[in-house]
């Protein structure tokens, strides 16, 4: 079953088309890339996908397992298991990773109509996640995003999915701005995050965190349609030779 | 940004406390003259020298003018048009005994979650609670007399200790000291008193609970807690009123006086109504609060979270004599709708190395307009002198309005002074990133504010932490679309 359907995706922000027919299938289990230029739309994707406003969707339909996803509002989306590591996450001064984890946490448990977890579990369980990621325990109590590195601010949205466990991770540039042994760290987050129930879209520019992660499917993004549908060989030869030899293609 | 428009349709702030309670009371009619201060003082059977107190403060007062050098806004007061006391009326007006408090009463009380019978308070608190212009019901009296601690009425002070009241009465907030405490001087009618002796700690948290029922009136309590030498207690005071659509005005005088090595720990939880999102009634809340740390190495800080009232004009303040006294003001002030606060602190540092940390919380939202208003003045004396005082604001939407005038004074070239502001929005892009794992918008700000205020929440008593942080989140009820 596909957990993701998106059929003939049109969207414009401030009146200017970014979208123009998008059409994407995601299956349970699988990892897809997102691979293009800058300004193709990937982040516009990404953004539609979990509810962002100062987006006008002009036509098309997106399901999520099965059910329409548009007239979801995002706190919907993300209880219902969609999740976006975002590309820039915003700092929230005052607010510990802790304290936003345990309410996110438990406002999943309420929509799943399960009990909420008192505080103690929830910090074994907070613990035992962040543990996995090489993060200690400090790091837990400190403001969200507040004076993070770039490849903290990373480790910190995969420590969220971590906890969250979403049927559906779209990883927005996951990879950007990370040196080797920060990107290695990532892409044996997602890895191990990795398994049949849960489907990822991972967006990015460069095809060095594919290889660590071996995606089911590259599809290439320009103008705002999905141009090309491979394999990793299509990410190779998008290394070697760049998006130009597609952009016929694209016209 | 967000958006001001969804921000302003859905502001509506639920204020729960806004009930009245139909009960008899004895309201003198609206008007001040000497006549009324004379029937105010026999009406509490006072001795002579509280009558003469109270007729020279009238006196000055009547050569005062209301100040107007605040940055808050409301129309002239007619102070003839106000009734200056009502009580509720007893079968026996001698007793505050608890099974002669009328049952309607004690009800109230019930409803605002302060049970006064004592078999039911609230563990490890004392209340003292009063309604309209008199203390109903001061619980775990005697548990407390077993220790020396005096905690009763101001009226009862007045006639059973007034050794003390004599004593300390007017020696940190003299009479004339500013037109609103001269005003409370003349007319006070009751509030809570508090003795210390020296060497003994206060075994339980001691509180006020102050509620304004009667329409029409005014409430003028004054409070005095003395800590004797190395003595220490902890003091909370809570506030609601009913809604109405008149302003009432609060004029209240609240006086510490911290002996050598002893503490004082205030903390205020107030809550008076607002008036509604239009501006329309709620209460003026004109206080006088201050502190003496009279003797060495004393401490006293005042921690306040003011979510309520139409207008909040107050500075708590520390008079730092004593050597290596310490003064300490925490503050989260939240203003919403048409809610005007002006508030702050004094720092004022006389004896050697005395120090004092200011932290200041702003938080506006709607048409709110929240200002900082602090002095920190260091006496030529004062060798070594300390302070650090932080402001931060926080703005929700883009009609409301934060403002910070610090004064700084420093007469001796051995102190240190800090001071830090900040002011910040809650941005879209925050809110956007809750939403996305889980959380509604309001949740979001809830969480955001919280975290703002933290610093100051957590320096409150336990129980009334968890009270703060719900009144902060249901004054901000739909303040986001």
């Amino acid at each position: 079953m596909n957990i993701l359907e998106i059929q003939n995706l049109q969207v414009s922000v401030m009146n200017k088309p970014i979208l123009r027919g998008l059409d994407l299938r995601l299956g349970e289990g699988e990892i897809h890339a997102i691979m293009g230029p800058n300004g193709s739309g990937k982040s516009t994707l990404a953004n539609i996908l979990v509810g962002r406003g100062d987006y006008q969707i002009t036509a098309g339909t997106i399901r999520y397992q099965g059910e329409d996803l548009i007239v979801r509002s995002p706190e919907e989306r993300a209880m219902a298991g969609v999740f976006l590591a975002f590309q820039n996450p915003v700092e929230i001064p005052g607010v510990s990773n802790a304290r936003l984890l345990k309410e996110a946490f438990n406002a999943h448990r309420r929509y799943g109509h399960l009990p909420e977890m008192d505080a103690m579990t929830f910090r074994t369980h907070l613990q035992e996640r962040a543990k996995h990621l090489g993060l200690s325990d400090d790091w837990l109590l400190r403001p969200i995003n507040v004076g993070f590195s770039g490849g903290e601010k990373k480790r910190n949205e995969l420590l969220q999915m971590l906890v969250l466990e979403p049927n559906l991770a779209i990883l927005d540039e996951i990879d950007s701005g990370l040196d080797i042994d920060a990107l290695t760290d990532v892409a044996n987050g997602i890895n191990a995050l990795r398994n049949n129930l849960r489907s990822m879209l991972l967006i990015t520019h460069y095809p060095r965190l594919l290889e660590q992660v071996h995606p089911d499917k590259v599809h290439v993004l320009i103008g705002g349609r999905i141009v090309m549908t491979g394999g990793m060989d299509l990410a190779g030869r998008l290394e070697e030779q760049g998006y130009g030899w597609l952009s016929e293609v694209a016209a | 940004m967000l958006d001001s428009n969804a921000v302003n349709s859905a502001i509506s702030q639920s204020y729960k406390h806004g009930f009245v309670t139909a009960i008899p009371s004895d309201t003198i009619p609206t008007g001040l003259d000497e006549g009324v201060i004379r029937l105010i003082s026999a009406k509490k059977r006072e001795p002579e020298f509280m009558l003469a107190w109270r007729l020279a403060a009238y006196r000055h007062w009547q050569g005062m003018t209301e100040p107007r050098w605040s940055s808050v806004r409301y129309p002239t007061i007619d102070y003839q048009n106000i009734s200056y006391y009502s009580s509720p009326l007893t079968n026996n007006p001698d007793s505050i005994d608890l099974k002669d408090v009328d049952p309607k009463l004690l009800a109230t009380y019930e409803k605002l979650g302060i049970p006064l019978s004592e078999r039911l308070s609230l563990a490890g608190v004392a209340v003292d609670a009063v309604f309209d212009s008199v203390s109903v019901a001061t619980t775990h009296k005697k548990k407390l007399a077993k220790l020396g601690i005096v905690f009763c009425s101001m009226s009862e002070a007045v006639r059973e200790h007034s050794a003390l009241v004599q004593r300390f009465l007017g020696s940190v907030v003299p009479p004339g000291d500013n037109f609103f405490a001269a005003l409370n001087a003349s007319v006070f009618s009751d509030g809570s008193f508090c003795y210390i002796p020296p060497g003994v700690r206060c075994p339980m948290e001691l509180s006020t609970y102050f509620r304004i029922n009667a329409a029409g009136t005014g409430q003028f309590e004054r409070t005095l807690i003395i800590a004797d030498k190395n003595s220490y207690v902890s003091y909370l005071e809570g506030c609601t009123a009913p809604q109405r659509d008149r302003h009432q005005l609060h004029a209240a005088v609240v006086e510490l006086i911290a002996m050598e090595g002893a503490e004082i720990k205030y903390s205020t939880v107030q809550n008076w109504y607002p008036g509604d999102a239009e501006g329309n009634g709620g209460i003026y809340n004109f206080v006088t609060k201050r502190g003496e740390c009279r003797g060495d190495r004393s401490r006293i800080s005042w921690t306040q979270v003011e979510t309520g009232s139409a207008i909040t004009w107050k500075y708590p303040s520390v008079i730092l004599r004593g050597e290596g006294s310490v003064g300490r003001f925490h503050s989260v002030a939240l203003t919403n709708n048409h809610q005007q606060a002006d508030t702050g602190t004094k720092m004022i540092h006389i004896g050697h190395n005395t120090r004092s940390t200011i932290l200041s919380k702003g938080i506006s939202a709607g048409f709110g307009h929240n200002a900082y208003r602090g002095l920190v003045k260091v006496l030529a004396g004062a060798q070594g002198a300390r302070n650090h005082s932080q402001c931060d604001s926080l703005l929700l939407g883009n009609t409301c309005s934060a403002h910070t005038y610090p004064y700084i004074e420093v007469k001796n070239k051995t102190s240190k002074v800090e001071h830090e502001a900040t002011t910040s929005r809650i941005s879209e892009e925050q809110l956007f990133y809750c939403q996305q794992r889980g959380l509604s918008r309001e949740q979001a700000v809830s969480l955001i504010v919280n975290g703002f205020c933290q610093e100051v929440l957590r320096e409150l008593p336990m129980e009334f932490s968890v009270e703060a942080r719900k009144l902060l989140e249901v004054n901000l009820e739909g303040s986001v679309g």
